[in-house]
């Protein structure tokens, strides 16, 4: 049965997360039950809030080949870091 | 007033966990006092009933571990047991005290003989996996299908009215319970209607799943004297009452899946006992062995 059963992706919100964090994979048979199997696999310990699921084959990925090309470049740059900023201490998760 | 402070609100100082916070004891600031006019060995004996009902079902859905079509329903079934497992805790919990003569849910659960034990025989009929070799309908993936859809039903009408127990320990697990049921019964409704609702093969097996569990189905609905009278007292639910809306439930389920309701068995008994009078089914008594057996060759054993 497993090998007719697609891959989903797992999103879920924490919390006090702002935004969904990918924490793993499934398989099921479609959504609704990708979005079951997620709560019950990736929630037991109260982790979440708000689960997403994706189909595996939706993703477009960036190739490891590229990745100096597409990453390396930014490593040098310190001046796209706002840290020539004071913050104000009343602004959280910055 | 700042404006980003709702996104901490609820923080509790353990901010820099990521998940898996804010755990709450469904229990804390309850009184635990057996309320007044209320008979303590009634109270005893329907705490028994229901956690037995919770412990036994929990062991059996518990054998699925690793044997379940996916390693995902692995999950989700290992989950309801722990959920029914907590409930039985709870109650079992609940009889010892209240009983007064020291048992705890461990000696309850696992120093008692067959005929001490209250459940109900629907939750410990074998429904699969089985032990050796392939499954068989009856006794599979469907038919515990089957008898999580009926017994979750009920348990779910039965808890939903024990919210307003005079008892205020059986109210407090049942408002935990009915959240946890309620995810059950969706559950195995789900996957009632798609079994029922697939293939040739899968529809006769979710037949034969439900074929198998309706012979005790009817014993759900017969009150035994303690529930009648501590139902009259306020403090438990007379089982009678809730047939009409288990019905109405399983017949929507059903309905989507393209199955028939059987006709009604009588409940079988001996000499008009059953589960909630100790009588209990061939199956008990291999069941008890496997969850008992640690428990008695080493008393005490913990991890």
């Amino acid at each position: 049965m497993s090998a007719s059963w697609p891959l989903w992706e797992v999103f879920v919100r924490g919390k006090r997360g702002l935004n969904h964090v990918h924490v793993g994979s499934l398989h099921a048979p479609d959504a609704e039950m990708a979005v079951r199997n997620a709560r019950d696999v990736y929630t037991r310990r109260n982790e979440g809030v708000s689960v997403w699921v994706v189909p595996a084959e939706a993703i477009t990925a960036s190739s490891p080949d590229e990745k100096d090309p597409f990453f390396a470049p930014s490593g040098d740059k310190v001046y796209r870091h706002p840290t020539f900023y004071a913050i104000s201490e009343d602004v959280p998760h910055l | 007033m700042n404006v980003y402070d709702g996104l901490t609100a609820g923080d509790s100082g353990d901010a820099h966990w990521a998940f898996g916070t804010g755990f709450t004891e469904p229990l804390a600031g309850i009184d635990r006092d057996v309320p007044s006019g209320v008979d303590r060995a009634d109270l005893t004996a329907y705490a028994l009933m229901l956690g037995d009902d919770a412990l036994v079902a929990s062991q059996l859905l518990a054998a699925w571990t690793s044997r379940a079509p996916e390693l995902e329903e692995d999950v989700a079934l290992a989950n309801i047991a722990l959920d029914l497992l907590g409930q039985a805790r709870l109650l079992l919990t609940r009889a010892g005290e209240v009983e007064g003569r020291g048992r705890d849910e461990d000696a309850l659960a696992h120093l008692r003989a067959e005929h001490e034990f209250r459940n109900v025989h629907l939750a410990e009929i074998d429904c699969g996996p089985s032990r050796m070799g392939p499954s068989a309908p009856g006794r599979d993936f469907a038919a515990t299908t089957a008898r999580l859809l009926v017994f979750s039903s009920w348990k779910l009408a039965l808890f939903a009215r024990l919210r307003d127990s005079a008892d205020p320990v059986l109210a407090a697990v049942a408002a935990k319970a009915v959240k946890e049921l309620t995810y059950h019964r969706d559950h195995a409704a789900r996957w009632t209607v798609r079994l029922g609702d697939g293939t040739d093969e899968s529809h006769r097996r979710m037949r034969a799943g439900i074929e198998r569990v309706w012979p005790f189905v009817d014993e759900l609905f017969t009150a035994h004297p303690v529930e009648t009278r501590l139902a009259a007292a306020g403090v438990a639910v007379d089982p009678a009452e809730l047939r009409s809306e288990v019905d109405g439930v399983l017949d929507e389920v059903f309905a989507a899946a393209g199955l028939e309701r059987p006709a009604p068995v009588p409940v079988a008994t001996v000499a008009g006992r059953a589960g909630r009078d100790g009588v209990h089914t061939e199956a008990m008594g291999f069941l008890l062995a496997e969850m008992q057996h640690l428990h008695r060759s080493l008393p005490g054993a913990v991890w």
